[in-house]
């Protein structure tokens, strides 16, 4: 289906296919295996410019549209979710900084992710999951300083990125609205990290815990406004969630590929098993999700670049994309039969990696909160 | 200082077809494509110009005006420049006079550093433009290069890929090297390169341009004339002989003396 992309549009989507093609494609199983962080297929992102795409131009980036950083994002997900996912979380990270920074924190960090510096973002905490207003990471103030103390859990690109914003209440006594966002280095004295986490599946993608321990920053490295980290946070994920649904619709799409591509060569009964008509209504129904996942999360994309409120639709897309990649490469591990579930083929990682999707940047059971709230609110 | 790399626009196939009445190519119909063994060219003089923290990186090509495509795909990748030698009059040039046509374009925009080539291209396969232009100029040339070990202005330490290894050798510069896939791997087009890219048009040297003696270049500049086009038959395996060392020895002992080299 012809998506009217922009020239732009259209060339980030050939850069980033043919990364995924040509290079993540051959070492994906490698990196699955090894639980290994891909620096060297980050680096040819960088390369190519496609950390620039969400980062404005006057900050050394090119300020592209929203559509156009999922276009990369589904396109790298396409050869792996898992390497894919060191460039959707560094826009996560990167775009509380975007919307809400003051021009000395954009003049300073913008440029490092333009130029392929990693970003990260921290909210969840072992006890603050889908109840994020529960977290404890607190931020004492002492004179222009703040002293950090808690830990962040499940946080992508811990360790491996240099920019991290993060959010630890100011004031414990005011609930969500006495948390606050600040931002920090790597290599900031008091700011350590945990263990790596050892996945199900985006396993080229890096997880670890955010420790704080006595962390002085200074006043200046607050981001936004005292008190607005959890309201700035929820802005935030309204937009970047589709992120999540743009890996979804690459996961599913190279599940399908894969599929019927496997079910024209594979002979049984003396058939290619992609003429009997079982397999033909599944792979049919297969193509009917990823489409409308796809063009759901498109338009998703041109209303966050119109200004429009996002929230439900962008939380549709997410939860619509991620369980249709659910669904998708489950059916083709189906399509596979026994061959599907063994490593040698790629579905049976497709469908490991496309559970996350279902559970991060706010559960499915979470995003179906958010559609549900809007509709009771809208209709009377 | 300029880093020129000269490239060519090929069909986008090793299974290519021929007019074997007219014994040329048959390009329609087919994609075009930066030969593969000018990607590692243009790769290695990026690289150069990083490792010096200078100069300009010049992609030069001959070909018809639709040759500018290739320019660009080399632009996107982060080339400096492009220039398309393009002449009605450059038409049905073989390897000599392409290199002379190519050298004479180098050498008027001048300030030459090092020129690039790749080893030979998957079209004609002849592997004789990079050495024909350092001919011309009567530069030194190394061809077959895997690796340049050490280069700055006044010279380079490279090395050439043997049937039996390599060969390290030193050259003053200017020098013309052809490369092999050995050398690196080239890198894909950036964002900014297309965009770019898209804009790019080549500066366009017809043969006056170039100041060019007519009789050097097209038809007639080229005394290799095609007279046959023809897939050379396939290699075949020699005879093999089993068993054990003595019994070996002995058959081939036999065979020296029937060729009378014993």
């Amino acid at each position: 289906m012809n998506y009217f992309l922009t020239e732009e549009e259209q060339m980030v989507r050939e850069i980033a296919r043919k990364i995924a093609l040509e290079k993540i494609v051959p070492v994906r199983q490698k990196y699955d295996e090894e639980g290994t962080f891909p620096h060297d297929i980050v680096e040819v992102m960088a390369q190519s410019d496609l950390f620039r795409v969400f980062i404005p131009e006057e900050y050394d980036g090119m300020g592209l549209s929203t559509l156009a950083m999922l276009l990369a994002v589904e396109e790298l997900s396409y050869g792996c979710a898992g390497i894919a996912l060191a460039y959707a979380g560094t826009a996560l990270g990167i775009t509380p900084i975007i919307l809400y920074g003051n021009e000395e924190q954009k003049k300073k960090y913008l440029p490092m992710v333009a130029n392929g510096a990693l970003a990260a973002f921290g909210l969840t905490e072992s006890e603050a999951g889908s109840d994020a207003g529960n977290i404890k990471t607190r931020a004492e103030k002492d004179g222009d300083y703040y002293i950090i103390n808690g830990t962040k859990q499940f946080i992508t690109n811990g360790g491996e990125a240099d920019v991290y914003v993060i959010i630890a209440l100011t004031d414990p006594s005011r609930g969500t609205r006495g948390a606050t966002a600040f931002i920090l280095e790597k290599g900031m004295e008091g700011f350590e990290f945990g263990k790596k986490e050892d996945k199900m599946g985006i396993r080229a993608s890096v997880t670890r815990e955010l420790i704080f321990r006595d962390l002085r920053v200074h006043k200046s490295q607050i981001l936004g406004r005292e008190g607005g980290g959890f309201l700035m946070t929820m802005k935030t994920f309204d937009r970047t969630r589709l992120g999540v649904a743009a890996q979804a619709v690459g996961i599913a799409q190279a599940a399908l590929d894969a599929a019927v591509s496997y079910a024209k060569k594979r002979h049984q009964f003396g058939k290619p098993i992609a003429s009997f008509e079982g397999l033909q209504y599944m792979m049919a129904d297969m193509a009917i999700k990823v489409e409308s996942a796809r063009a759901l999360t498109y338009m998703a994309a041109r209303n966050v670049d119109a200004g429009e409120k996002v929230a439900d639709i962008t939380a549709m897309a997410k939860a619509y994309a991620s369980d249709v990649a659910m669904q998708v490469t489950t059916d083709a591990v189906q399509i596979f039969g026994g061959y599907g579930y063994m490593k040698e083929y790629p579905v049976e990682k497709m469908m490991r990696d496309a559970k996350i999707t279902q559970i991060y940047e706010g559960t499915n059971q979470i995003m179906r909160n958010i559609i549900a709230s809007q509709l009771i609110k809208r209709i009377k | 200082m300029n880093i020129f790399v000269c490239i060519k626009q090929v069909p986008n196939t090793t299974e290519v077809k021929w007019d074997l009445e007219k014994g040329t190519l048959i390009r329609e119909g087919v994609e075009s494509i930066v030969n593969p063994f000018d990607l590692y060219a243009v790769e290695e003089g990026l690289r150069i110009k990083e490792r010096l923290g200078e100069g300009k990186v010049i992609a030069i090509t001959m070909g018809p005006p639709q040759a500018k495509e290739a320019l660009r795909d080399v632009i996107a990748m982060g080339v400096d420049e492009g220039i398309l030698v393009s002449d009605r009059a450059f038409a049905g040039a073989d390897t000599l006079a392409t290199s002379y046509s190519l050298y004479k374009a180098i050498e008027k925009i001048g300030d030459i550093g090092i020129i690039i080539a790749g080893k030979q291209a998957i079209d004609g396969d002849t592997g004789q433009v990079g050495p024909g232009i350092a001919s011309w100029f009567g530069y030194p040339q190394v061809t077959y290069v895997r690796k340049i070990v050490e280069i700055n202005k006044e010279k380079a330490v490279v090395e050439r890929l043997t049937d039996y290894g390599y060969d390290v050798v030193e050259i003053g510069l200017p020098a013309v090297i052809t490369v092999v896939k050995e050398i690196n791997e080239p890198r894909l087009p950036s964002l900014r390169g297309k965009m770019k890219a898209k804009k790019f048009e080549p500066t366009v040297f017809t043969s006056k341009d170039i100041e060019a003696d007519e009789t050097k270049i097209g038809l007639q500049g080229s005394p290799t004339q095609v007279k046959k086009v023809f897939s050379p038959p396939k290699r075949t395996g020699g005879e093999k002989f089993e068993g054990e060392a003595e019994e070996l020895a002995e058959i081939l002992f036999g065979k020296l003396k029937e060729l009378k080299v014993v």
